[in-house]
């Protein structure tokens, strides 16, 4: 069978598509099936959301002034993030911090972190490890409980190090 | 481990073992984690996606729980077995669809999988059978935390884990549960259970994912929010709410079963004599029927059919693993021709067994 779009390759790739609760299938070759990738990656685009929840969540901070913020580190601008919606590199969140955080509020209901810890030793993994520790106890997985009781005697014994 | 041993063996997920594996498929754990020396892939130059690829072989061998496991670069692989590695639920589309500077790392049994330069640097994912959702976060958990060791993964203390995307900062987890709720579509009661599901910060999609039609009757349930709560507290909600939704399946099951027993009896044997008999059938047939047949198996209208016979079915009559079976390409017409043939060899084969 030929591809439903170029007519022109074998089809390949079995596509399935759902447009207002219709579902179509499209037998189509490596080529045309890339490109509706594409097309419904763009489609279901994070920007577009971002865009919409940026122009309903008002206020002076969400506004103007953000767009010429810049990150020293990649390069790119909040104009750009506002486009794109994904960041550039690690740092983009500190540099766009002030014009992120009504985003951020919108998408999670919350602006802190209250998970997983990276850095050894600081009171928030101890923290952790405690919760899960009893966590452990609770549920009667007692060799977990073994294990992370002698992890949380390590890191007291030797706060920095890993 | 290599690439035949992988086309070869089954996914650990498909087993159909593990609690309540007759409603829950499969249980998943995703994290997102980025290098902090790169800028993350989307934004990255080729050295720049290399230099993640390096690192992060440099750092995987070091643990013993990747030990063995298959490094595939996505550029070395055919179209056919980039499509099946979307199959088998191991990489995105996106990851087969642009394969340059991106690779895959697979473990054996599929547990463990993580892609390399897709949306984020790494994207861990451990997949297992039925409802596991804290054992399998903790092994999630462990493997972050191991390659934590080796590599410096992008973090603020305020936003937590920083990935490309807003919608992953914090945690970068996404938990979800693949379940299948015949009676409550039957029921018509399904619609009403994902709305219900979304007013509760979770999502529910199809089988493949974003974008795709809940064929088979298959949901695939996830948590959304990333930010403001511990990975314990989102897998515990996570696993809460599907402890409902199979308690509303198994409702919805024995109403069926108390009210219209001989129309699912016929339904079952007759979607049976389909799956022996047809000579065509596409994949959404199939997996309809599949699905019928599934939940005469749960109900024990059906006899004799294997369950990790079946859930490897769902997989394995899929466009690319058939038309690498048959070690070439396929119209579709052949395909639907082979996909008959393939089933009914199987069900006939229960039979005399």
């Amino acid at each position: 069978m030929l591809c439903q779009i170029c007519g022109k390759n074998d089809a390949t790739v079995e596509f399935t598509e759902i447009i207002n609760e219709e579902v179509k299938q499209l037998q189509l070759c490596d080529g045309c099936a890339k490109k509706k990738g594409v097309e419904m990656e763009q489609h279901f685009s994070i920007a577009d959301f971002l865009a919409s929840i940026s122009d309903t969540s008002g206020g002076p901070d969400a506004s103007a002034p953000g767009a010429s913020l810049k990150c020293e580190k990649c390069g790119m601008t909040f104009g750009e993030f506002q486009k794109i919606g994904k960041f550039g590199c690690g740092d983009c969140y500190l540099a766009f911090r002030k014009s992120l955080l009504p985003l951020i509020k919108r998408i999670h209901g919350s602006t802190r972190h209250t998970g997983k810890t990276k850095d050894p030793g600081s009171p928030d993994l101890r923290h952790t490890l405690q919760r899960k520790l009893q966590r452990a106890i609770d549920t009667e997985e007692f060799e977990e409980a073994a294990r992370l009781r002698d992890e949380i005697r390590d890191l007291d014994k030797d706060p920095g190090g890993k | 481990m290599t690439l035949d041993d992988l086309w070869n063996g089954t996914g650990e997920w498909l087993k159909g073992s593990g609690p309540d594996s007759d409603i829950v498929m499969s249980s998943r754990i995703r994290l997102a984690r980025n290098l902090d020396k790169y800028p993350f892939p989307h934004w990255a130059d080729a050295g720049q996606l290399e230099g993640v690829i390096s690192d992060f072989m440099a750092a995987y061998e070091h643990l013993d729980l990747l030990k063995g496991a298959l490094f595939i670069r996505m550029g070395e692989l055919d179209s056919l077995e980039k499509q099946m590695l979307i199959e088998r639920h191991l990489v995105s589309r996106e990851h087969a669809f642009r394969p340059e500077h991106k690779a895959v790392l697979i473990s054996d049994r599929e547990i463990i999988s993580i892609m390399v330069n897709e949306e984020d640097h790494l994207r861990i994912q451990v997949l297992q059978s039925g409802l596991n959702l804290m054992d399998t976060w903790k092994l999630a958990d462990r493997i972050e935390e191991e390659l934590g060791h080796h590599l410096d993964f992008a973090y603020s203390p305020e936003a937590g884990y920083l990935t490309c995307c807003p919608t992953n900062i914090g945690t970068g987890l996404r938990a979800s549960c693949m379940v299948h709720l015949p009676a409550l579509v039957m029921t018509k009661q399904a619609g009403r259970i994902i709305q219900a599901i979304g007013k509760l910060g979770m999502t529910a999609r199809g089988l493949f994912g974003e974008g795709t039609e809940s064929y088979g009757n298959f949901f695939q349930i996830s948590n959304q929010v990333t930010l403001g709560h511990p990975e314990e507290d989102t897998v515990d909600n996570l696993g809460r709410m599907i402890k409902q939704i199979i308690e509303q399946e198994n409702a919805a099951r024995d109403a069926v079963f108390a009210n219209q027993r001989l129309l699912l009896e016929d339904r079952m044997t007759r979607s049976l004599e389909e799956l022996k008999n047809a000579k065509l059938i596409s994949t959404e047939e199939a997996l309809n029927l599949l699905s019928t047949i599934r939940l005469g198996a749960d109900l024990g209208i059906i006899k004799g059919v294997d369950r990790d016979m079946l859930n490897s079915l769902f997989i394995q009559i899929q466009p690319a693993h058939l038309q690498k079976k048959e070690g070439k390409q396929l119209s579709a017409e052949e395909r639907d021709a082979v996909r008959a043939d393939f089933i009914s060899h199987k069900f006939n084969l229960t039979d005399k067994s």
